[in-house]
């Protein structure tokens, strides 16, 4: 049995910027610019939990989740499959246990294919037979509520945005992976059928005993999936612990300032936090959230503050 | 009554055939009031919201009028036409990235806005006052740095500032009434929640009035007065939005309103509805949205229910007969 499917240490991720073309970067002795998108970052995921990871766009939360996908190679730092340490010759086989479902799957699946070339693709390299492959296809379809027979011959073009995303799920679980990364998966969809595609994967992470990243920048959609939440800024995680915790007692006040952006049927009234997401190659100095900080103090826009535990909830501010 | 909409009809002439996109549609809305569409879709929102400033694709055709301070809309031409739209109805569009042209600076396509609506008007038009309206405009949208925001091109701008600075096009023309076709739905939580701010310290402030098309009834719940459920190019129920929150009475509203997350998987599903949204080539007989109720009869199937008021709002359902 393994303590974590997925463990982090001081993981980040730079990316260069390309404002210069190749002969510049020969020629110039100008240093490089680099884009911050995950700057050291220490979480773990347990097996069979949830864990939502919040943030605004620009926060580097798509780029970590790429980064557990094998999708991107970290600059810096470790990262830990099922207690063993990554590197790039490991890829090959963690990618048949990890698998990633996009956020808009219009994008994400093949127009010209059928839905059971899409679904069954992730086995070609496995040696299984025809007709256990039309077995596995059937199940897999079954699981996300659709049919397989109707289903089978059909185009992308032919479904609706709920039963895309449908689709998109089938292939992600049809090779019995452990782990899933879902990067926004309902927020290209309208509300009702965001209830319906949130139920299923709730039902599917119970039936299959898997365990997912669940990418999103709503906190209510992450409150109802989730028994874990880390909140992302600019990068960092600011916050993180059991999602009813997180919830009921926001610790950081970027969280505070998410939850109360959120809009509900029970308050007119929504209190955003001022100015945007700061740009990641000019990162403001000392804590990242200093500019938009309601209680800012003197010492936020020095030092950047470390992550300390209170009670079940770790949270990086100068507050505590 | 600032906006009147009476017996809309709208059609596409499509290969396909006639799709009906708005079925008989009655409302108005008064001065300084907001009125929230809340559908899924394809119920036709969109095109309630651009029947109103007659920007409908050339193969659509309607019927019934709408009447916007007294003027019939449908009966503008030409330069009574130009007058109207940007003047009296602003409309914000969804796309953020796609409502400004990408190869003129802010300055000049505030400015034309502003040069076209004073020129309909026969009045003057002097540049460098026109210029401080605009800085004045997007200061009204809190804004930072006016100045430097005028002379980025819109591939410069993040989402949000686009939606500003929209919003403050809006404000320099004061239109009478202003139609927010999904102005956030591209954008980020906390984004959302300053230019939906925004909106509902603009209606205060100059009465202004709002139709705001969404398919969350959480956003539209901070600014409206009144919502208007729509299904499948029908209204299905109209109210004012805390008595339709709290009792929602139409099936379909009552899924609407369980649909948005609030609670966590532990304490049970979300309530969810079957299904998806009828093609409107050939939408069903009867109720349209007898296929998915919850609640469906005998009669739903058979014929379609009339439009009744029942206490403070009007409903198209069988159950309240």
């Amino acid at each position: 049995m393994t303590n974590t499917v997925f463990k982090a240490k001081g993981l980040t991720k730079y990316f260069e910027a390309s404002k210069r073309g190749f002969v510049e970067s020969l020629v110039s002795r100008q240093p490089k610019i680099w884009v911050k998108a995950v700057d050291e970052i220490d979480f773990e995921i347990m097996p069979g939990e949830v864990l939502a990871l919040v943030g605004e766009s620009g926060s580097g939360k798509t780029t970590l989740g790429r980064m557990l996908a094998t999708l991107e190679t970290s600059t810096k730092g470790d990262l830990y499959f099922m207690d063993e340490k990554v590197s790039r010759k490991d890829y090959r086989r963690i990618r048949r246990q990890v698998q990633m479902v996009f956020q808009n799957p219009t994008d994400s699946i093949d127009p010209r294919m059928s839905i059971k070339g899409i679904v069954t693709e992730p086995l070609h390299r496995s040696d299984v037979g025809e007709a256990s492959k039309d077995e596995q296809f059937a199940t897999a379809l079954s699981l996300v509520g659709l049919d397989a027979k109707t289903f089978a011959q059909r185009r992308v073009r032919d479904l609706s945005g709920g039963q895309r995303q449908r689709v998109a799920v089938a292939r992600a679980i049809i090779s019995n992976p452990t782990f899933i990364a879902l990067d926004e998966p309902t927020s290209a969809l309208d509300a009702s059928v965001q209830a319906q595609v949130l139920n299923l994967l709730a039902r599917i992470h119970d039936e299959l005993k898997l365990t997912y990243l669940f990418i999103t920048h709503n906190i209510a959609v992450a409150r109802y999936i989730s028994d874990r939440i880390a909140v992302m800024y600019a990068g960092k995680v600011v916050e993180q612990g059991p999602t009813e915790e997180v919830i009921a007692n926001p610790k950081h006040p970027y969280t505070q300032a998410l939850l109360k952006s959120v809009p509900t049927l029970k308050t007119h009234e929504l209190v955003p936090p001022s100015g945007e997401v700061p740009s990641l190659v000019g990162l403001p100095t000392g804590c990242r959230f200093h500019p938009r900080c309601p209680y800012v103090m003197d010492v936020c826009k020095e030092k950047e503050p470390a992550m300390r535990r209170t009670g079940n909830v770790e949270v990086a501010c100068w507050l505590y | 009554m600032l906006l009147d909409v009476k017996g809309l009809r709208v059609n596409y002439r499509t290969v396909y055939g006639n799709l009906e996109a708005i079925r008989s549609l009655d409302f108005s809305v008064e001065k300084g009031e907001s009125v929230a569409i809340v559908g899924e879709s394809g119920c036709g929102k969109s095109s309630l919201g651009h029947a109103i400033v007659r920007l409908l694709p050339p193969n659509a055709s309607y019927e019934g009028s709408v009447t916007v301070d007294g003027k019939d809309v449908f009966t503008l031409k030409g330069r009574e036409l130009r007058a109207y739209r940007g003047s009296e109805a602003f409309m914000i569009f969804q796309d953020p990235l796609n409502s400004l042209n990408p190869v003129k600076r802010v300055d000049r396509q505030m400015l034309e806005a502003i040069r076209t609506q004073r020129l309909m008007r026969g009045e003057s038009y002097d540049e460098e006052e026109a210029t401080r309206v605009v800085i004045d405009g997007l200061k009204g949208v809190r804004m930072p740095d006016p100045e430097i925001i005028l002379r980025r091109y819109p591939h410069e701008l993040s989402g949000g500032q686009i939606q500003r600075v929209v919003i403050a096009m809006a404000l320099v023309m004061k239109p009478k009434i202003l139609i927010a076709d999904e102005p956030t739905s591209a954008l980020d939580v906390t984004i959302q929640a300053q230019v939906m701010k925004l909106i509902k310290e603009l209606k205060a402030e100059y009465g202004m009035s709002v139709l705001f098309i969404t398919h969350d009834m959480a956003v539209a719940y901070t600014v409206a007065d009144r919502f208007l459920v729509m299904y499948a190019g029908e209204l299905s129920e109209l109210g004012p939005v805390d008595r339709v929150v709290t009792d929602p009475l139409h099936p379909y509203t009552v899924a609407l309103v369980n649909s948005i997350p609030h609670k966590s998987k532990k304490e049970g599903d979300l309530v969810s509805i079957p299904g998806s949204p009828p093609n409107m080539l050939s939408p069903p007989g009867g109720c349209r949205f007898h296929p998915r109720c919850p609640k469906v009869m005998d009669v739903c199937k058979a014929e379609n229910p009339a439009i009744k008021q029942a206490e403070d709002r009007l409903l198209r359902c069988h159950l309240y007969d």
